[in-house]
């Protein structure tokens, strides 16, 4: 490290000289992956109609993990009938208290499994191994866990309706984390009485088909999850199919837009789980060390991979120097590189184009006149990776602070009074999160009451839980998903006399 | 325009205007439609209003749509439940209208009654919904973790052709009672006692803005509801599945909540409150 952010400052350690990391890389020995993955569909491992294949490589070296089939219309529509006559012939047939049963081994499975699942979700996505090892697949398994339950007790959630199956779900996921995402899509739609048809993103496909040889060795009932490998004309072949009741899609909201305009007309339903811009509010009164680690936490979790990432700080103008004095000494401890090794903050960019995407918004922040500042933290020289960044002297029309940019790139804004944060925190066309970090409860619920988003944390960020609706309001989507809230997107709720 | 004969006193006519921002103006574009009695007679001149007058009382909904949320759901009950007498007192009025505009007296006294008995129903929800639908999260870390429903902001409600009270009045109360902010576009054919409704809603308390009534052509008008970016939801109750698509595909351009009612929805439900309500969720640590 060449410089401090605060050489004033006597009580910085300088981490470069005074305090160096060994090298704790996590074992892949005991992963095991096929050098081909097929589609998995009516409970087994098939080649896609046309035999296209992709591969799907680690982005924090270029290493070629495996290749993958590449679903076509023909085999979407091969998992939609399957899917279908799963739904028809067994899944809908099946006590209910049953169906739970099946949900619940799939989440001890998950358990069981979970040290391969971390590594892999490591491998093929870029994530810091600490991140999947303690976030993604234990939450994975933990919904899985909740919605079994939910499977016979569904009478329970919503009063005065009789809730009902939708029939085939179609589902599309990101790549930010694959096999949580594919939990929360699964388990609620399985536990409501839907079969799947589920498609990974194109560059993390390997956890998903780790679920599917999970799935087939729990002895699921064939067809009720079937997984399809590919690129965006998979997911698009899965949105227009008439066969499918229920489109479930998280991801972008230019492609959530796409999905929602080829639904009208049709009697599908959907719920979308979409972009985020969210804002972190540091009032004068915050515990401030706390909240730098929940500013930290916000945007470099998932090297800002989240749609609820809290992408912009809006602190106090009162604390604003102290608050950036601290988090920009704390950026200089972040230790960006390999995403096996247990000490690693930042990991991989999931790929080359998101990179490019990240590096053109750092570019643009500097040309829009704001003021860019990176720790001097070392990178990998190969691979796909980006340091920790903010930018200042930013205002509310700069691209930086009204476009998701999906990196660990953070707009810092200051505020003097409690509207001014508030505004500032709703200018925005997403709405999925935001934070709060101050030491006066009524104020808590002042500002987390008028903030405009699904999820607001306050004193704390980035935190999920199987029994937690999340879902945006505004551009960020339509439901939730999670928690009993979720529920009702996998259900037709008749009402009470209702046929 | 008929007028009373053999007698020497002349009726006084009601000019029938838009209501936005709780005022009645007659609409910017100084255009009209003629509504016509059940015998094809030239009974009122309605304002067919413009998309400028929608993007107007689309402005006054945002400006009033806080403060309508802000207010306390016991308040927001009270004023609602005033709607319901304010209806009640005028039903003879409402009555005449819709045997004026093709309804029989039985069933015009009918939908007079169920319209003010919904407004009752929906007062109530006000201050029951946030306990019926919220929930404490029991997650497994430390924290506290709530979630309770929000209004969506503004939504925009096309009323069905059949029931023109009714049929208003079942898609903007669930909206109103759940804190949003509503434009209503009447029924085309008949929508004397749209106007009228705004009169109740004028003289209930209800803040100016929170709702505003339109007249006019859903062909016309039905797809800036699904395309204007400040609104947040819309509701169609029309029958037509071409202007129900139409909608539904423009809504996509700000993601907004589409609800399509049929008349089999029309079962007074919280259910259609929640169409146009967000789940909020909220953390806070616990100490340990």
């Amino acid at each position: 490290m060449t410089e401090t952010s605060n050489p004033e400052n006597s009580r910085a350690i300088d981490f470069a000289t005074d305090w160096q990391y060994a090298p704790a890389p996590e074992s892949t020995a005991h992963i095991r992956l096929e050098d081909r993955y097929g589609l998995f569909i009516n409970g087994e491992f098939v080649p896609a109609a046309d035999g296209g294949t992709f591969a799907t490589a680690n982005p924090a070296n270029g290493e070629h993990l495996a290749d993958v089939a590449m679903a076509g219309a023909a085999d979407v529509d091969r998992a939609v009938q399957a899917a279908r006559a799963a739904y028809e012939n067994v899944w809908s047939k099946l006590p209910a208290a049953e169906r739970g049963k099946y949900i619940f081994r799939i989440a001890r499975m998950i358990a069981e499994r979970a040290r391969e699942f971390a590594v892999i979700e490591s491998m093929d996505g870029g994530k810091p191994i600490r991140e999947s090892r303690d976030v993604d697949i234990p939450l994975a398994s933990a919904h899985f866990f909740y919605y079994a339950g939910w499977a016979d007790k569904l009478d329970y959630a919503f009063p005065g309706r009789r809730p009902a199956p939708m029939g085939v779900a179609g589902q599309i996921i990101p790549w930010n984390f694959p096999l949580l995402m594919a939990a929360w899509k699964i388990a609620p739609a399985l536990a409501a009485g839907n079969t799947v048809v589920l498609k990974p993103a194109e560059t993390t496909p390997l956890t998903a088909l780790k679920l599917a040889e999970l799935i087939r060795d729990a002895g699921l009932p064939e067809g009720v999850v079937n997984i399809v490998t590919g690129d965006g004309t998979t997911g698009q072949a899965i949105v227009d199919h008439p066969g499918i009741d229920k489109i479930a899609f998280t991801g972008s909201t230019a492609v959530g837009k796409h999905i929602q305009q080829s639904l009208a007309g049709t009697d599908r339903h959907y719920t979308l789980e979409l972009g985020g811009k969210a804002a972190n509010i540091v009032f004068e009164d915050a515990p401030v060390d706390q909240a730098v680690e929940g500013i930290v936490n916000g945007i470099f979790f998932n090297q800002g991979h989240v749609c609820c990432a809290g992408s912009r700080l809006l602190v106090s103008e009162a604390i604003a120097p102290l608050v950036l004095d601290k988090l920009k000494e704390r950026m200089e401890t972040l230790i960006v590189g390999d995403p096996l090794d247990k000490n690693t903050d930042i990991g991989a960019i999931n790929s080359r184009a998101q990179l490019d995407k990240i590096e053109h918004y750092i570019r643009l922040g500097q040309e829009e006149g704001a003021t860019v500042y990176q720790p001097g933290t070392a990178v990998p020289d190969s691979g796909y990776f980006c340091r920790p960044t903010l930018f200042t002297d930013v205002t509310q029309s700069h691209r930086v602070v009204q476009d998701e940019i999906f990196g660990p790139v953070l707009a810092v804004q200051t505020f003097r009074t409690v509207d001014e944060a508030v505004s500032k925190a709703n200018n925005s066309r997403y709405g999925l999160s935001g934070g709060v970090w101050t030491d006066k409860g009524s104020r808590i619920f002042r500002v987390t009451g008028a903030l405009r988003a699904g999820v607001v944390w306050a004193n704390t960020f980035n935190k999920f839980d199987p029994t937690s609706p999340f879902g945006g309001y505004k551009e960020s989507g339509v439901g939730r998903e999670g928690g009993l809230h979720g529920l009702s997107a996998y259900l037709h709720l008749a009402g009470g006399d209702a046929s | 325009m008929s007028a009373s004969t053999g007698d020497a006193r002349i009726d006084v006519m009601k000019t029938y205007k838009l209501y936005i921002g709780g005022k009645f103006p007659r609409t910017e574009s100084g255009r009209y439609y003629v509504v016509n009695d059940a015998d094809g007679k030239a009974m009122a001149n309605a304002s067919l209003a413009s998309r400028k007058d929608f993007r107007e009382a689309v402005r006054a909904a945002r400006g009033a749509q806080a403060g309508w949320a802000g207010a306390s759901a016991y308040l927001r009950g009270q004023i609602l439940y005033r709607c319901a007498e304010m209806l009640a007192g005028r039903a003879a009025q409402f009555e005449s209208e819709l045997v004026a505009m093709g309804a029989d007296a039985t069933s015009a006294s009918k939908e007079v009654a169920d319209a003010v008995d919904l407004l009752v129903y929906y007062a109530g929800w006000c201050d029951k919904v946030t306990q019926v639908f919220s929930s404490v999260n029991p997650v497994s870390s430390s924290h506290f973790n709530f979630s309770l429903p929000e209004p969506t902001g503004v939504v925009g409600a096309i009323a069905p052709a059949e029931q023109p009270l009714l049929g208003l009045v079942a898609q903007v109360s669930p909206a109103l009672s759940g804190g949003n902010a509503c434009v209503a576009l009447a029924a085309e054919e008949r929508p004397l006692c749209a106007i009228s409704f705004a009169e109740v809603v004028h003289s209930s308390d209800v803040p100016a803005g929170v709702l505003n009534v339109l007249t006019g052509s859903p062909a016309e008008l039905a797809e800036h509801f699904g395309s204007h970016m400040d609104v947040n939801a819309v509701v169609y109750a029309g029958a037509d599945p071409e202007l129900a698509k139409a909608i539904a595909a423009a809504a996509a351009g700000n993601v907004k909540r589409v609800v399509l009612r049929s008349s089999q929805d029309d079962e007074p439900s919280p259910y259609h409150i929640l169409d146009t309500q967000e789940i909020k969720t909220t953390w806070h640590p616990i100490e340990r």
